[in-house]
């Protein structure tokens, strides 16, 4: 049996979660206030994933930058792959929020949208 | 000289949520003047995720939240002004102003709504000794350079704070390519979120150091490197502590300060713990329809609760515009912060004038454990709410109701407090 404490950052309460597992598989989760605690810690100890949010250039806008992220989570182990990817991306202004920056990224299946909208 | 009903300063999260609110509410005059080149505020370089789970049920990044409001003021038609800077505002609401298109210029309001935010603590209100190197950033100014103008302030980076900023930087720092060596926090606690310790120094192996403060700073031109030293109870360094980092780069995360300038100067009074504006239930000051909410009133860790805070200084500026002065001849009930509260927000009460429902803020001294959260009127206790767990760095909050008010005729004070279990 292992034992594996997290915090969990579903909102800002931050509740301690103790998550326990067996060969692999949780058999159990306290110490959550509401039901997302418990999925967290679920996903957590077996598939953590993350949302990745990062910058790139931007040429004939009226900004330097444009925010983007990965429209949804994406492996944690993927991280750095996923913001490499993004080095050496230049788009051309406008760009719209929602906009396709770079599909399928790192070769995780997830586009990254563009959070912000640059006029030209 | 232009006159409106509610001039609103600042368009960050705070000025565009209550601009949304006066004008939802049956006010059509609305300006809304901001001294940056877009509306948004802090949002706009906040590109990180997990804003706006209170207000829209999903996990937003800064410049997403900012355009939910943004495109709602366009909608409604509000008006504002950018690249200006608002000068002085009277005790009458003569609003002096100035941008390169108009000059210097005036504007009269029937209602003025604060909502100009904070400004980070710098390093000379720190006291650390050494040289003064290039290479040393308040922890916003980096994320601007990184976010918006696509800067790189370093490569090896030590974080003094552990305030979300800082937090949210060491992350930002790290995907950009920069070993960040150490955070490095004073206090015994974090400044922080615990989800943001979690998700930009635990993710990233990022040592947090407690009880650690920079007691040197090496290097003439850039920085070198500093000392770390680990701190006693009162705040002194250990000596035998000490340890050197080689860093080009020093981040400083240590503390945010409402910018209340205009707010002193047009005669507001001011609450010395929280830096910002003493106001009533209606989020009015002492000065009769000028409103203040978000991070000049008292800084937030949730943009979520500032827009709802916000929402309500501009409903209640609204009804202050239509009915006129609500502030004669109404009894006040005073809340008192005390054992472990160290402000509440609002600080007075009138019951004729509350909504159905009032939300009172505030922010603990220190880490309480196993805790109740107890509001006392007058002599009774009415609140008693149990928590696992109360933080500096996550404010609280108590719900009132006017019909629990209503049973205390002639309460005088609401007590509110932390008691161990």
């Amino acid at each position: 049996m292992e034992v594996r404490n997290l915090t969990c950052i579903s909102c800002p309460m931050g509740c301690a979660l103790t998550a326990t597992l067996e060969g692999g598989e949780v058999i159990s989760v306290t110490g959550n206030t509401c039901k997302r605690g418990d999925i967290y810690a679920r996903k957590e100890v077996t598939n953590p994933t993350r949302i990745v949010t990062s910058t790139v250039r931007v040429t004939g806008g009226t900004a330097d930058m444009v925010s983007v992220k990965t429209k949804e989570d994406i492996p944690k182990g993927k991280i750095f792959d996923c913001v490499t990817a993004l080095k050496d991306v230049t788009v051309q202004a406008p760009v719209k929020i929602g906009d396709v920056i770079l599909s399928d990224v790192a070769g995780t299946g997830v586009d990254i949208i563009a959070t912000k909208s640059v006029e030209v | 000289m232009k006159q409106y009903d509610i001039v609103i300063i600042g368009g960050g999260p705070a000025g565009l949520a209550a601009a949304v609110s006066a004008k939802n509410s049956g006010i059509d005059s609305i300006l809304i003047l901001e001294r940056d080149k877009e509306l948004g505020g802090i949002l706009n370089q906040c590109i990180h995720n997990g804003f706006g789970l209170h207000t829209f049920q999903e996990e937003l990044t800064g410049p997403e939240y900012a355009s939910r409001f943004i495109e709602q003021v366009e909608d409604l038609k509000i008006e504002y002004k950018l690249n200006t800077m608002v000068m002085d505002i009277t005790e009458d609401k003569l609003v002096t102003a100035m941008n390169r298109e108009e000059g210097l210029f005036e504007i009269q309001a029937k209602a003025v709504i604060l909502a100009m935010g904070c400004r980070e603590r710098s390093r000379g209100a720190l006291n650390i000794p050494g040289y003064r190197p290039a290479g040393i950033y308040s922890a916003g100014t980096a994320q601007r350079l990184v976010n918006m103008e696509g800067f790189m302030p370093g490569r090896e980076v030590v974080i003094l704070g552990s305030g979300d900023i800082g937090l949210i930087m060491a992350r930002r720092m790290t995907l950009e390519g920069a070993k960040v060596k150490v955070v490095s926090e004073l206090m015994p606690y974090s400044g922080g979120l615990k989800r943001n310790i979690v998700q930009c120094l635990d993710d990233y192996g990022i040592p947090l150091k407690l009880s650690h403060t920079v007691v040197d700073i090496k290097g003439k031109e850039r920085l070198e490197g500093v000392t770390l030293a680990e701190v006693d109870q009162k705040g002194k360094p250990i000596s035998g502590t000490e340890e050197f980092y080689s860093c080009d780069t020093l981040l400083l995360s240590v503390g945010l300060i409402p910018e209340n300038e205009i707010s002193g100067g047009m005669g507001v009074e001011m609450n010395p713990v929280t830096s910002g504006p003493k106001v009533n239930e209606s989020l009015e000051t002492n000065i009769e329809g000028v409103f203040a909410c978000g991070n000049v009133l008292h800084v937030h860790d949730l943009v979520d609760f500032v827009s709802e805070e916000a929402a309500s200084a501009g409903k209640n500026a609204a009804a202050y515009v239509r009915e006129g002065d609500r502030l004669e001849n109404e009894k006040e009930i005073v809340l008192n912060p005390v054992e472990g509260v160290r402000y509440t927000v609002p600080g007075t009460i009138c019951v004729n004038r509350m909504d159905e429902k009032l939300t009172v803020r505030f922010r603990v001294g220190g880490v309480f454990k196993n805790c109740y959260v107890s509001a006392y009127f007058d002599e009774e206790r009415v609140i008693h709410r149990k928590r696992q767990v109360v933080a500096p760095g996550e404010m609280e909050q108590i719900q009132l109701t006017k019909e629990m008010l209503l049973k205390y005729p002639d309460l005088k004070t609401i007590t509110v407090k932390i008691e161990e279990a």
